[in-house]
């Protein structure tokens, strides 16, 4: 038993070790590695392992532990801000996308029971796959992944009632419990109840008082308690644990232990999610591939097409852009944990025949192994496309605004309202659609564009300014620009946020003036609030760092005619900051002295 | 809209901790009833005075004072832009420019050389009060009351007990001014 736990141990994490970096480096993300490390070692790859079923009951707890996580980063106020995409957009995705498949297994010639409760499996997504994704290429702050996450968020509860029509649909009562639907509702929420009261009234002073013995294990054991209770109170009443355990993790979100909790928990779950990819490969049946490749390929198709369609068609009504569409549609496109549960049980309750469950399950897993692969393919091949060519630009009406400001961030917005103070109208140009948006609803001018091109400059009347700011926060970006300005336009004069100092130079070896660090103001008044707080009286914070911008300025003029010569300004610069900070602290020294200055 | 306190002391000292004199007025003065204490350095170290809140201030108050060093035979540059920016014509002079008259005004002034060094015949040449007139004759245009100025000579060589004294001189002729008013005031 020991020997073969080991071998289990060494096989799989030998697998993941082995093939996720490969396929992580060639930047198909860890997801598919994992499911590929499964299906290799598998009982249909090279069957090194022959039961996968056990591992993944071990391995959802990943699922829950990441919806815990997703939970602590929310907290009750934020969900409530999301309730128009949670229901909007989640609810017409479920509805939608389960009618299409319905209808079309119905041309099929399948019965309507059976059409019914496989369209409402087809119809939920993946949360480990999506939220993985999100999570990897960092899309959480895009809209992609923000309505992604709302949506799944609406499946999870969509499970429920989908689970008790599976039950309804077979005369077999559902498994966990023998209840009615009326005792299962009124047990739901009294479940639910109890974790709002013990994760708000409980876990603290548990939390004090583990605090307080300094015993770091205990307070790593306590989290996973935390979840591993979740899990069968919400096994008990028949709830999805992973839903639970997103509440338990809303609710802990304001308490001061989340952090403790995010850290105890996001090794557990990073392994575990690899181990539930991997066990999700290991479970494809790769001989209906070949026994029923049609029907395989017919249904895999089904489900891709339909949940494409509908979040595609939802996701443009929600007023996306075509980027952020695409990405949305793919990262939900496949089918998801919940289907092999929902299948699981019509199984059970004779819903569907055994035959058809394995099937649906091969589809399920299928779908689940196109997803990293399509959005593999979208960056590779589309997306660069689409920043280029789409959305449509829009049309610039020059209307001989003397100043053009390209690209349009926080530092942008407050250029173009100092000189709104003096009636100095601005054309402003930026690429990304969300700022726009959001620009615009303060009743700004924005245009659409990409300000690198020289062409949309053109358009915003480049030609008649008398003054381009660029804001672009994009190194390389922002020089080919300026290059490209100089030459057409010699006699414009530009003012160009820089990156850092070297990047100053490039812009100095430009033959550019007005350059500005994107970050030395701000760095600059927060030091001077530092000082402020450490009792620096509030004029001479203000004066020292008045001095030290003088001095820093002055000082990349004096390296400038060497900055190329890396040795040298290294050795140069450190003497130039010693020499600053013994005049300045000279400086401070001289005026504490009572009289110093010869006045009183 | 009166404010409670009658008094505004207007200080202005670019660096009032290595100044002995102004510390110790300052200190004599905490807690003070009907004192209003605005440190100009502190409250606008980019010189980008306030005018509504300062004209505010002037309004609600009884007795104006500037405070300060005698910085090459003026003020510190602040107080001139206080001056500049907050004495608008309209508000101060000028045209239904009434807002300060009848108001009391007192300069209290540290000078760091002693008496006869501000004579005709001394150091400077010149007395205090002739070097003051440019603060008299704006007073004068607004219609404040002037005062004479109350000066803390010799800084450099004044004791620490002759200081003391003239801190608690000065606040006692505070609280006797919130007591009594004007009358306490000597005028020239």
């Amino acid at each position: 038993m020991a020997e073969t736990f080991l071998i289990f141990l060494v096989v799989v994490l030998g697998a993941a070790v082995a093939i996720v970096p490969l396929t992580s480096r060639l930047g198909m993300g860890s997801v598919i590695g994992y499911l590929g490390a499964g299906i290799l070692i598998g009982p249909d790859g090279l069957g090194l392992i022959k039961q996968p079923d056990e591992i993944l009951h071990l391995a959802e707890f990943g699922v829950v532990m990441l919806l815990f996580l997703i939970g602590l980063g929310l907290n009750p106020r934020r969900l409530w801000s999301m309730k128009k995409a949670i229901f909007g957009l989640g609810l017409s995705q479920v509805l939608a996308t389960t009618g299409l498949i319905f209808a079309g297994l119905l041309a099929y010639g399948w019965s309507w029971e059976q059409a019914l409760v496989v369209a409402m499996g087809f119809s939920m997504s993946s949360t480990a796959i999506a939220m993985q994704m999100i999570d990897e290429q960092g899309l959480k702050t895009h809209p992609a992944g923000q309505n992604g996450f709302s949506i799944l968020l609406l499946q999870d509860l969509a499970v429920i009632p989908m689970l008790i029509f599976v039950a309804l649909l077979g005369q077999a009562p559902l498994a966990a419990n023998d209840k009615s639907s009326g005792q299962q509702i009124i047990l739901s929420i009294i479940a639910i109840a109890a974790i709002i009261v013990i994760g708000r009234y409980l876990a603290r002073p548990v939390f004090r008082w583990i605090a307080s013995t300094r015993l770091r294990e205990l307070s790593v054991g306590f989290s996973l308690f935390i979840i591993f209770s979740i899990s069968l109170l919400m096994h008990y009443v028949g709830l999805s644990m992973a839903l639970g355990a997103f509440l338990a993790g809303v609710i802990l979100a304001e308490s001061e232990y989340r952090h403790e909790l995010e850290a105890n928990i996001e090794p557990f779950k990073g392994l575990l999610l690899g181990l539930f990819f991997l066990a999700i490969g290991m479970t494809v049946k790769l001989d209906l591939l070949v026994a029923r490749p049609l029907e395989l390929f017919t249904l895999l198709v089904t489900l891709l097409s339909a949940k494409l369609l509908v979040l595609a068609v939802i996701a443009s009504f929600f007023k996306m852009d075509k980027r952020n569409i695409i990405v949305l549609a793919i990262l939900l496109s496949q089918g998801g944990e919940f289907a092999f549960v929902l299948f699981g049980e019509a199984v059970r309750v004779s819903a569907l025949t055994a035959d058809q469950g394995a099937l649906l399950n091969a589809v399920v897993t299928l779908s689940m192994l196109t997803t990293p692969l399509l959005m593999f393919l979208f960056h590779k091949f589309v997306a660069f496309r689409l920043q280029l060519s789409e959305p449509p630009h829009d049309e610039i009406h020059s209307e001989g605004h003397p100043v053009i400001i390209a690209g349009f961030g926080r530092m942008g917005q407050i250029i173009a309202r100092l000189l709104g103070t003096h009636k100095i109208l601005c054309t402003v140009i930026d690429h990304n659609p969300s700022q726009i948006d959001f620009v615009r609803r303060f009743g700004l001018k924005v245009f659409y564009g990409d300000a690198s091109q020289i062409g949309i400059l053109e358009a915003a009347g480049v030609k008649d300014a008398k003054l381009l700011v660029i804001t672009i926060d994009h190194q390389e970006t922002v020089n080919r620009l300026v290059t490209e300005v100089q030459r057409l336009y010699p006699h414009l004069p530009i003012v160009v946020r820089a990156r850092d100092r070297t990047h100053t130079y490039q812009l100095l070896d430009l033959g550019l003036k007005n350059i500005e660090r994107e970050t030395f103001g701000a760095a600059l008044s927060m030091g001077q609030m530092a000082l402020k707080v450490m009792g620096v009286s509030t004029f001479e914070a203000h004066r020292i760092a008045l001095r030290f911008k003088a001095y820093d300025l002055n000082m990349i003029k004096r390296l400038y005619p060497i900055h190329r010569d890396e040795q040298q300004i290294i050795s140069q610069a450190r003497e130039a900051r010693e020499s600053l900070e013994r005049l300045l602290t000279q400086d401070m020294e001289k005026n504490r002295q009572p009289g110093a200055t010869g006045w009183d | 809209m009166d404010s409670v306190n009658p008094i505004l002391l207007i200080f202005a000292h670019p660096r009032p901790q290595q100044s002995r004199i102004n510390r110790a007025l300052i200190s004599a003065l905490e807690g003070l009833e009907g004192l209003t204490l605005v440190d100009l350095y502190e409250e606008y170290p980019d010189f980008l005075i306030n005018v509504t809140r300062e004209q505010k201030r002037l309004q609600e108050h009884q007795l104006l004072i500037f405070q300060h060093p005698f910085y090459w035979y003026s003020s510190p540059p602040i107080l001139k832009e206080w001056l500049d920016v907050v004495l608008e014509h309209g508000f101060a002079y000028g045209e239904g420019g009434t807002a300060l008259h009848g108001k009391d005004f007192l300069h209290v002034i540290s000078t760091g050389g002693d008496k006869q060094a501000y004579q005709p015949s001394g150091y400077h040449g010149f007395t205090i009060p002739d070097l003051l007139r440019p603060f008299e004759a704006t007073a004068l245009l607004c219609g404040l009351r002037y005062h004479t100025p109350l000066l803390l000579q010799g800084g450099f060589s004044m004791s620490d007990a002759s200081l003391a004294h003239e801190a608690s001189a000065y606040r006692n002729l505070l609280v006797n001014y919130y007591r009594n008013g004007r009358t306490v005031l000597s005028s020239r």
